[in-house]
C-alpha cells in the first residue's frame, strides 16, 4: 500500500498544476458583485455643461464601459461595441478614464459612439472608486442601481453572445418588486 | 567689459533662477518627509492590481500612482492605516493586501506551510524509525543467516574466478 504514496503524491500535485492552468489571475473578482454602483457626477465628453449620475439611471438597465483613447485593448473591443449598441437592446455609458477630453472627441469621431454618453473621468478618482485596475472594463447595472456583473479586458463577439446579452435580456424582464423574477448570471459570464 | 559682466551676471541667475525652478517641482515630495514616510508605509501593505507581485510602493505603474496619491490624500485628511487599508479593500477586494488576511478562507494559506512541514517531518521520522529495526547489527548472526552468508560468498568467489 505505502508503495502507491509516491504516486497519490504525484496525481494530487498533478491535478493542483492542471487546475491552475484554467485560472486567470489577471481577472481579480470584484467586490462589487451585488453591491449598489458607487455614486459619482460627471461631466459629459461631448457637453461639459451636461452631467450625469448614477441616480439618473434607476429603473433602466445600463452598461458602464470604461475606455480610453491610450488603450490598446479598447481598440480592439470598440468595433464590437458600436456593432452592439445597434440592437438597442440596452444604453452603455462610458467612462472616459484618464484621458485627454480632445483625444476621446476624436476617437469618437473616427471610430464611431456606441455610447449614449461618455462621462470624463480625468484625474480617475471614479475609476479607483469603481476598483477599475485595468482598461475596458464593463459593468452590468441593473434597474436597482446593482451592479450584477463585471467584464474584464474588452468585451468580444463571443463574451457579448454568451454573456451579456443573455444577462441583460434577463435583467430587462426583472421586476423589482417580485423577487421571483430575478435573473441569473450565465455560468459564461464566468 | 562692461558686456562681458552683464552676461555672466545675466547666466548667474538664469542658473539660480533654474535651480529655484527645479527645487520647486520637487516640493511635494519634500514638503512633508514625516508624511511621505507614512504614505510609503501604507503604500508597502497595499498590492498593485496591475502587476502583482509589486507593492503600490514599489511599482511605477500608473494606477499605483494614482494610489499612492490617494493614500497621501487619506493620510492628510488624518485617516489612519487600518481605515485606508479598509478603503482599498472595499474597492479592489481582499487582494489588495499585500499580506492577505488571517481569515477561514486564508486559513490554508497561512497554515498549510506548516502543515506541510509536519507531514514532511512525520514521514522521516518513521523512515528513520524503520531503518533502525531492519539493520540491527547488535545481535549475533543465527545459523541460517551464517548459511546464507557462506552461500552468498561462494556465489561471489566463483563470480570472481569466472571474471579473471
Amino acid at each position: 500500500m505505502s508503495r502507491f504514496v509516491p504516486l497519490l503524491v504525484f496525481l494530487l500535485l498533478a491535478g493542483f498544476l492542471l487546475v491552475g492552468l484554467f485560472l486567470k489571475p489577471s481577472e481579480i473578482p470584484s467586490p462589487f458583485i451585488n453591491k449598489p454602483a458607487p455614486a459619482f457626477q460627471l461631466n459629459s465628453l461631448s457637453d461639459p455643461a451636461q452631467k450625469l449620475s448614477p441616480e439618473n439611471l434607476r429603473g433602466k438597465v445600463w452598461l458602464l464601459n470604461v475606455w480610453a483613447s491610450w488603450c490598446v485593448s479598447c481598440r480592439q473591443e470598440h468595433p464590437v461595441l458600436v456593432q452592439f449598441s445597434k440592437s438597442k437592446l440596452v444604453p452603455i455609458y462610458g467612462l472616459n478614464y484618464k484621458d485627454e477630453p480632445a483625444d476621446g472627441m476624436n476617437w469618437l469621431k473616427q471610430l464611431g459612439d456606441p455610447y449614449t454618453m461618455s462621462i470624463v473621468d480625468r484625474d480617475g478618482r471614479v475609476g479607483i472608486d469603481y476598483g477599475v485596475y485595468g482598461v475596458p472594463e464593463t459593468f452590468i447595472i441593473d434597474k436597482q442601481g446593482i451592479i450584477r456583473h463585471k467584464v474584464i479586458g474588452p468585451v468580444s463577439p463571443s463574451s457579448l453572445k454568451d454573456c451579456v446579452v443573455p444577462l441583460v435580456k434577463g435583467l430587462n424582464a426583472e421586476d423589482p418588486a417580485q423577487p421571483q423574477t430575478k435573473a441569473e448570471v450565465p455560468k459564461a459570464c464566468a | 567689459m562692461r558686456v562681458v559682466r552683464g552676461l555672466q551676471v545675466l547666466s548667474l541667475s538664469l542658473a539660480l533662477l533654474g535651480a529655484a525652478v527645479s527645487a520647486k517641482e520637487a516640493a511635494p515630495l519634500a514638503q512633508d518627509p514625516a508624511l511621505e514616510k507614512k504614505v510609503m508605509e501604507i503604500s508597502k501593505e497595499l498590492r498593485c492590481l496591475v502587476c502583482q507581485n509589486q507593492t503600490i510602493a514599489d511599482s511605477d505603474a500608473e494606477l499605483a500612482h494614482d494610489l499612492r496619491r490617494e493614500v497621501r490624500d487619506m493620510v492628510k485628511k488624518g485617516m489612519n492605516q487600518d481605515q485606508i487599508v479598509a478603503f482599498m479593500e472595499q474597492r479592489y477586494g481582499d487582494f489588495v493586501r499585500y499580506r492577505p488576511a488571517f481569515k477561514l478562507s486564508t486559513l490554508f494559506l497561512w497554515l498549510g506551510p506548516m502543515l506541510l512541514f509536519a507531514v514532511a517531518l512525520s514521514v522521516l521520522y518513521r523512515n528513520v524509525l524503520r531503518k533502525r529495526k531492519t539493520v540491527d547489527d547488535t545481535q549475533p548472526l543465527s545459523e541460517e543467516e551464517k548459511k546464507r552468508l557462506a552461500a552468498l560468498m561462494a556465489q561471489a568467489d566463483e563470480a570472481g574466478v569466472k571474471k579473471s
